[in-house]
């Protein structure tokens, strides 16, 4: 029963770092209809950028500040030279534009700041951790905190300032929301701005886990699943998916592992996506159009 | 009902048009033809139809107009459209928006998923309002169509066709249009429904003086609420008249819309 407890709890904490990871998808994909490829080199950027700033010997607040100016130079870059220019285009376009991006954002990463493996330490203790006889990692209580945390202020951010409603509209109808004075553009940059904050923090929790490095930009893979599952136009359906994947591929690597000989996490949450497209091809929380019957 | 005759704007000979177009040409995709040859004006707190049959182009007209087009891949390749004298061809709408031209979409376009409140507050956004100035023009708006404050908390999405019309109405006054282009507004729902709608469109234009520019395949009804109007044909102005003038003709119907248009 311990066993099982640790595991899933392992599990779930763990899962809420793959949702920091696709919350950053989900921000976009409301404001601009795209899956933004480019949101794992984002990250990585973000969490390079931050680690480089700190081995040039600027104070941890000083380096966090900075890194967040120069992603919100970057969001406006992004949204005056690539979506500006292909606005009202198909999808499928900005999609390729955002593959596209992807390498751009990385190259310069690797260019500017280089390609080895930074050790990251933000001063947490991964020392386990007993809470009753159930064995957990101290680290992963933080990131959990975190992503916590972070959905908590998103809410906020997009429930109720004019900010959020206007987000929310223009995730609703692009061309009504021009018709009525909303900036696009500006609500664009402010989403990939975000998006990118969004980025930085899950860059710097993985980041401390194994290293700030260019393999960083692959837990765009693990997203993947995570927005099938939780719905592509939901933060709360970001944090649920992180959870589900979280728990479900540590207790079938933990349970299922033996008999196949292990190594199940990579594709597991996987096999389970595609389960839910089946069932609910919307996510669990993906947004239907409303209407009436 | 009969406002044509009790209003003084049926000839704006004197003074400046609010909105002048001139021999625009609307073209999509830089191949498709949609308006060939458009000319109209709007004085200021006219109320003016633009009639046509399905694919005249009467809204990609009012696109040209609100710089809606550009979301459509299409450009205004001639002519131009000027508001209060300013040359506003290829103008954003958003920036349009700020300078007093609203633009309420074909199909009503309610954000469906924020509720009728949050719609309302969207269209007072452009004004950077405080909450009391806010709260004070909504009730206004609640005050011409009381339907929408019984349904304020309630999903868009979810409020009738007539509600959604008028929502999307109420949401377009609150950037204190001086110019509103009202595309359709009878699309789908019932003839009493379209009669309310258009009740109100005359108070808010008698009250507020707000121009309107309203693009209708239902003839008699737009025709009784409005001045003039003009008669669209395969992008190209095909009649130009006062409303008295075009209903009394009796025979727009067969010559430009078919006779299967009900006459509500």
């Amino acid at each position: 029963m311990n066993l099982f407890l640790e595991t899933l709890i392992g599990g779930l904490l763990a899962g809420t770092m793959y949702s920091l990871v696709a919350i950053g998808f989900v921000l976009i994909y409301k404001a601009s209809g795209v899956f933004n490829f480019a949101q794992g080199s984002i990250l990585l950027f973000a969490a390079l950028t931050f680690v480089t700033l700190l081995e040039q010997g600027l104070p941890f607040a000083a380096a966090l500040a900075v890194t967040i100016l120069i992603l919100i130079l970057g969001a406006i870059l992004i949204e005056r030279t690539v979506l500006r220019p292909l606005a009202n285009r198909s999808p499928m376009t900005l999609f390729m534009a955002t593959l596209g991006l992807s390498y751009v954002v990385e190259g310069a990463a690797q260019g500017l700041m280089g390609a080895q493996v930074h050790a990251l330490d933000l001063g947490i203790e991964d020392v386990p951790i007993f809470i009753g006889d159930v064995l957990i990692s101290q680290f992963d209580l933080v990131a959990a905190a975190t992503a916590v945390a972070l959905a908590l202020v998103l809410a906020l951010l997009f429930n109720n300032t004019r900010i959020g409603i206007s987000l929310r509209a223009v995730a609703d109808d692009t061309r009504a929301a021009l018709s009525i004075g909303i900036n696009l553009n500006r609500i664009w940059q402010i989403v990939w701005a975000v998006a990118g904050i969004v980025g930085l923090v899950a860059g710097m929790l993985w980041g401390a886990r194994q290293g700030i490095q260019f393999s960083l930009s692959l837990v765009v893979l693990k997203a993947l699943p995570v927005l099938i599952i939780g719905g592509f136009t939901s933060i709360g359906g970001a944090i649920v998916g992180g959870l589900i994947v979280g728990a479900a591929e540590n207790l079938a690597e933990t349970y299922v592992g033996p008999y196949i000989g292990g190594g199940i996490t990579p594709w597991f949450p996987y096999f389970l996506a595609i389960a839910f497209l089946y069932i609910r091809p919307a996510g669990l929380f993906g947004e239907r159009t409303l209407e009436r019957v | 009902m009969t406002t044509g005759d009790t209003t003084p704007h049926d000839a704006p000979s004197g003074g400046e048009p609010l909105l002048e177009v001139r021999g625009i040409e609307v073209i999509y995709d830089g191949a498709i033809l949609a308006v060939a040859d458009v000319s109209l004006t709007v004085a200021p707190g006219e109320i003016v139809a633009l009639l046509g049959a399905n694919g005249a182009g009467k809204s990609t007209t009012l696109k040209a107009i609100s710089g809606l087009v550009v979301a459509d891949r299409a450009l205004v390749s001639r002519g131009e459209i000027r508001f209060r004298g300013e040359d506003i061809t290829g103008i954003a709408p958003n920036l349009l928006a700020a300078r007093g031209i609203v633009h309420v979409l074909e199909g009503r376009h309610v954000f469906g998923h924020l509720t009728v409140e949050e719609n309302l507050r969207t269209g007072a956004f452009l004004r950077r309002l405080g909450r009391r100035e806010i709260e004070h023009d909504l009730e206004e708006i609640y005050g011409y169509f009381p339907r929408l404050r019984t349904k304020r908390k309630t999903p868009a999405g979810l409020t009738s066709g007539g509600e959604q019309q008028m929502l999307a109405i109420g949401r377009a006054l609150l950037t204190r249009p001086e110019l509103v282009l009202l595309d359709e507004p009878s699309m789908g729902l019932a003839p009493i429904i379209v009669e309310e709608i258009f009740e109100i469109v005359t108070t808010l234009n008698r009250s507020k003086g707000t121009s309107f520019l309203v693009a209708e395949q239902n003839i008699a009804v737009s025709l009784r609420h409005a001045h003039r109007g003009y008669v669209v044909d395969s992008g190209r102005v095909a009649l130009a008249a006062s409303a008295r003038e075009l209903l009394d003709r009796g025979d727009l119907h067969e010559i430009y819309l078919g006779v299967a248009n009900a006459v509500a």
